[in-house]
């Protein structure tokens, strides 16, 4: 059980990391890295989290997830590269320009 | 076959790219048709629940509907139809092969997300949602629209991963996504108490609450007209929709500290995206921050707890839609007549698009709650179960809001019929898109008249827990 609970926690870690890499940084392309980081923590979660019972087999249905999962992670990602392009093409750099505080 | 028919829209779209148009029509018509026959169902013979594949709650995938997923579902489509109309006018032949299977997959997003019965699903269509709705916001090209869909992705993203950390807690402590089974299971333990942080986190940021608020209005602002109403309008839906689902079946948390909160955030969208929209010069912007401040009524409902306040949330909501949408439409068809939207340069747009303006109007009149627009319904249920749960302060937020909307809308109405010097050639707006604009803000106006069908709707397998019978 315990090396299921430390996987898990890895995976917390994982978003942890991600999370305030996206928070810190203005380059797009750390930002969207930083996100695919976050998904790849919660993903640890789930598998971690399926193999619940110690000696049975673990439960197939997170596994299912993860994969959802990842192939929304990937599109997700492709669109969000194509945008960044985009916005390189146009305004010469690839961040946000800072927040307007009105 | 709700959801079914949009994406063979799509790829019939794509295939044939010049003929996106009509094609695009026909499968809007025939969604609005296949809801008309699911709502009949519905109101026959109670909710309805289908197993994808035949294989059942645990393991496969369920729809369900009742009567708060078709209420969604029909004002998806009455919006949809009538965005997919005023498309019809608004794009050149390009624009248009890329937009309409883009607007059909999120029309599809959109019913799946309203039919879904589990947690997992949810997140996967409001996925598919968000990343439809930025490749739209992108679709406006510039660097505004473009950095706009940018940041819009990167909050998407970051909602949805943290809605999906909850869901994996879930999960895991009652081994199931099933909205149905988890409600009986749930239990109060530091890891419901974490995901429901998680995921209420995720939603607000979706939902746009203050001070979550800061990328709506550039995203809904700098899209096309008929992009910014369906944002506006049906998007913004979405994820309250699942926090509804989540709070009323899910977790036991009626009149709870954290209710109050959600409150206290409602409260301040409300006044500061009143106080904004007003400061605004530009009209787009005008109405996104108005959403803002819509947004904020509907969260005063949490602390309320009543199935009063729920429906008239709903109501509000609803009505919402319908406005919205009208405006960001007007917005376009002044954009398109003057190639500007400045407030202070909308001069005598009165005489010259007289059906848009009275659709602004209309609208606008249906957001600041007179009756008997729909919003003054809403308003009006939300107002007396604040005053019946002894919160006035709650009401007093709503009078607020009222007066700020109030306070914007004719703000550009008066410029609107002040006279100035004529400085530029003005272009031509088709008859359509003005005539879907007026017809939308009908809608939003007259459905004030027909309170009880919709409240009857809502009660179709739904209990809505707590408080007094409405």
């Amino acid at each position: 059980m315990s090396h299921v609970f430390l996987y898990a926690l890895a995976g917390v870690g994982l978003f942890t990391l991600g999370l305030y890499a996206l928070i810190v940084h203005t380059h797009l392309l750390r930002n969207i890295l930083a996100i695919n980081v976050m998904g790849s923590g919660v993903f640890l979660v789930l598998v971690a989290l399926a193999g619940r019972t110690p000696g049975a087999s673990p439960d197939p249905v997170p596994h299912a997830m993860v994969i959802t999962g990842i192939v929304v992670a990937i599109s997700a990602t492709a669109l969000a590269l194509a945008l960044m392009l985009r916005v390189r093409a146009e305004t010469g750099r690839a961040r946000l320009p800072e927040e307007q505080l009105e | 076959m709700a959801i079914l028919l949009p994406l063979a829209g799509v790829l019939v779209c794509f295939l044939w790219p010049r003929r996106a148009k009509p094609l695009g029509l026909v499968t809007a018509l025939g969604v609005v048709v296949c809801v008309a026959g699911l709502g009949w169902q519905v109101v026959e013979q109670g909710a309805q629940r289908y197993a994808v594949g035949g294989w059942g709650a645990p393991l496969g995938i369920d729809l369900y509907a009742d009567g708060l997923s078709l209420l969604m579902l029909m004002v998806t489509a009455v919006v949809g139809l009538g965005i997919s109309v005023y498309s019809s006018g608004y794009f050149g032949r390009k624009t248009a092969a890329v937009f309409w299977p883009l607007w059909l997959f999120l029309w599809a997003a959109l019913n799946a997300l309203f039919l879904s019965a589990d947690i997992f699903n949810l997140y996967v269509t409001l996925e598919l949602l968000g990343l439809s709705a930025v490749a739209l916001v992108a679709l406006a090209g510039g660097a505004d629209a473009l950095t706009a869909a940018m940041r819009y992705l990167l909050v998407s993203l970051l909602g949805s991963l943290f809605y999906l950390l909850g869901v994996a807690l879930l999960y895991h402590s009652f081994g199931s996504v099933d909205i149905v089974i988890l409600a009986e299971r749930v239990e109060p333990s530091p890891a419901v108490w974490a995901a429901v942080g998680l995921m209420s986190a995720g939603l607000l940021l979706k939902t746009a609450v203050f001070p979550l608020h800061f990328w709506l209005p550039p995203a809904h602002a700098s899209a096309p007209a008929p992009v910014s109403a369906m944002l506006s309008a049906l998007v913004v839906m979405a994820s309250f929709y699942i926090l509804l689902r989540l709070w009323l079946e899910i977790f036991p948390l009626n009149g709870a500290a954290l209710g109050q909160l959600f409150g206290l955030l409602g409260a301040a969208a409300v006044l500061w995206g009143g106080i904004q929209a007003l400061r605004q010069t530009r009209l787009k912007l005008l109405i996104a921050y108005s959403t803002v401040a819509q947004l904020g009524y509907l969260f005063l409902a949490f602390p309320l707890g009543t199935s009063f306040a729920w429906k008239g949330a709903l109501y509000l909501l609803v009505s919402h839609a319908l406005a919205k949408a009208a405006m960001f439409m007007a917005a376009g068809n002044i954009l398109r007549f003057g190639g500007h939207d400045r407030i202070a340069d909308l001069d005598r747009v009165a005489q010259r698009l007289p059906l848009t303006l009275t659709a602004f109007t209309l609208a606008g009149i249906s957001s600041m709650g007179l009756p008997p627009s729909g919003g003054f319904t809403g308003k009006w249920m939300l107002l007396d179960a604040a005053l019946y749960t002894g919160q006035w302060w709650w009401a007093l937020t709503l009078i607020l809001g009222g007066l700020l909307a109030a306070a914007y809308v004719f703000k550009v109405v008066g410029y609107a019929f002040t006279p100035a010097e004529v400085t530029h050639e003005a272009s031509v707006v088709p008859a359509r898109m003005e005539w879907t604009a007026l017809l939308l803000a009908l809608a939003a106006v007259l459905l004030g008249l027909f309170t009880p069908w919709p409240l009857a709707l809502l009660d179709i397998g739904f209990p809505f827990g707590g408080g007094y019978a409405g």
